[in-house]
């Protein structure tokens, strides 16, 4: 197979997956906050209605689909600091490749402590 | 076929001026957005956890109205922040000026309408006038009687 050129700084790399990544992650985010107002709002129609519509929330598959929308906020958030630091900070386009892999740990960590105790919460582990 | 017109005026520095308020926005709302956010997973979904949400939970946060501010920033910061968002990538993916057009206005239309029945939600919650509520215990020991 014919070698493949190079690339660019910018193709292929850490700086166009992290903006892929935040650009779904921004999009799944936004999906989720027209429905999640919608469902909020109807404390105002009755306890009963709110409490019938976020029951289903409590389900195994949308409580996985959760985990999913935390890991996607997650990302979406830490890396938009990056993004952040990387206009702002003299040094940040020095270091966007770092920040990026402190970006992904930083998540990572976070997640891993969240996940167990919401994955016990949804499927009623006593823990 | 791509028409490239001949660029015979300069462009107006209306819209330009504009695109970047709307990027420091972006940045700004992010800032506090991770704050509002991050603190809204971790009291509701880590400390409380998904079975405990329901309308008693919210109606003793909203009890405070610390907690209202709170999710009222949440609601106006975070819309606003998506919704100029997907425009941005609305206007990276359009071709068509009137596609583009159309899902502008769709996008902007949504957000307004969202951000109006959000902020009434919010503004004009009153767990205590609702008789069924004075049943619930947690809820009632903030209504005063
Ligand atoms: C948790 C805190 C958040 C931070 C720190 C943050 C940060 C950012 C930043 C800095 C940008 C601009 C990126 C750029 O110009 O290249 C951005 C874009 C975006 N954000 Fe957020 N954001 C947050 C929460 C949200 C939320 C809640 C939503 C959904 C409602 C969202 C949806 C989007 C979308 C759709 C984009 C456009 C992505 C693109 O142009 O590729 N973000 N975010």
């Amino acid at each position: 197979m014919a070698k493949l050129p190079a690339g660019t700084l910018y193709r292929g790399k850490v700086g166009m997956w992290s903006w892929v990544l935040h650009r779904i992650t921004g999009v799944a985010i936004f999906f989720f906050l027209l429905v999640h107002t919608l469902d909020t709002a109807l404390v105002r129609v009755s306890p009963e209605a709110y409490d019938a519509v976020i029951n289903t929330y409590k389900t195994p598959i949308i409580g996985l689909g959760e985990l999913g929308l935390v890991a996607a906020i997650l990302f979406h958030g830490l890396n938009g600091i990056r993004v952040i630091l990387i206009d702002f900070w003299r040094k940040g386009a020095k270091y966007q490749n770092v920040m990026f892999w402190i970006v992904v740990v930083l998540a990572a960590l976070l997640f891993i402590g969240f996940a167990p105790r919401h994955l016990a919460h949804v499927f009623h582990w006593n823990v | 076929m791509v028409t490239i017109e001949t660029p015979r005026s300069p462009r107006s520095r209306k819209g330009a001026k504009w695109e970047k308020w709307g990027w420091l926005y972006m940045r700004a709302s992010g800032v506090v957005l991770l704050v509002l956010i991050f603190g809204h997973l971790f009291i509701n979904l880590f400390q409380n956890g998904i079975q405990a949400i329901t309308f008693a939970f919210v109606a003793g946060k909203w009890a405070d109205p610390f907690w209202k501010i709170w999710d009222g920033a949440m609601l106006w910061l975070a819309l606003i922040h998506g919704t100029n968002g997907m425009r941005t990538i609305a206007n990276d993916y359009t071709v068509r000026l009137g596609m583009r057009k159309f899902l502008n206005v769709t996008l902007w239309v949504v957000c307004f309408a969202l951000i109006i029945l959000g902020t009434l939600v919010i503004t004009t919650f009153d767990p205590c006038s609702d008789p069924s509520v004075n049943q619930i215990a947690d809820i009632s020991i903030h209504c005063g009687k």
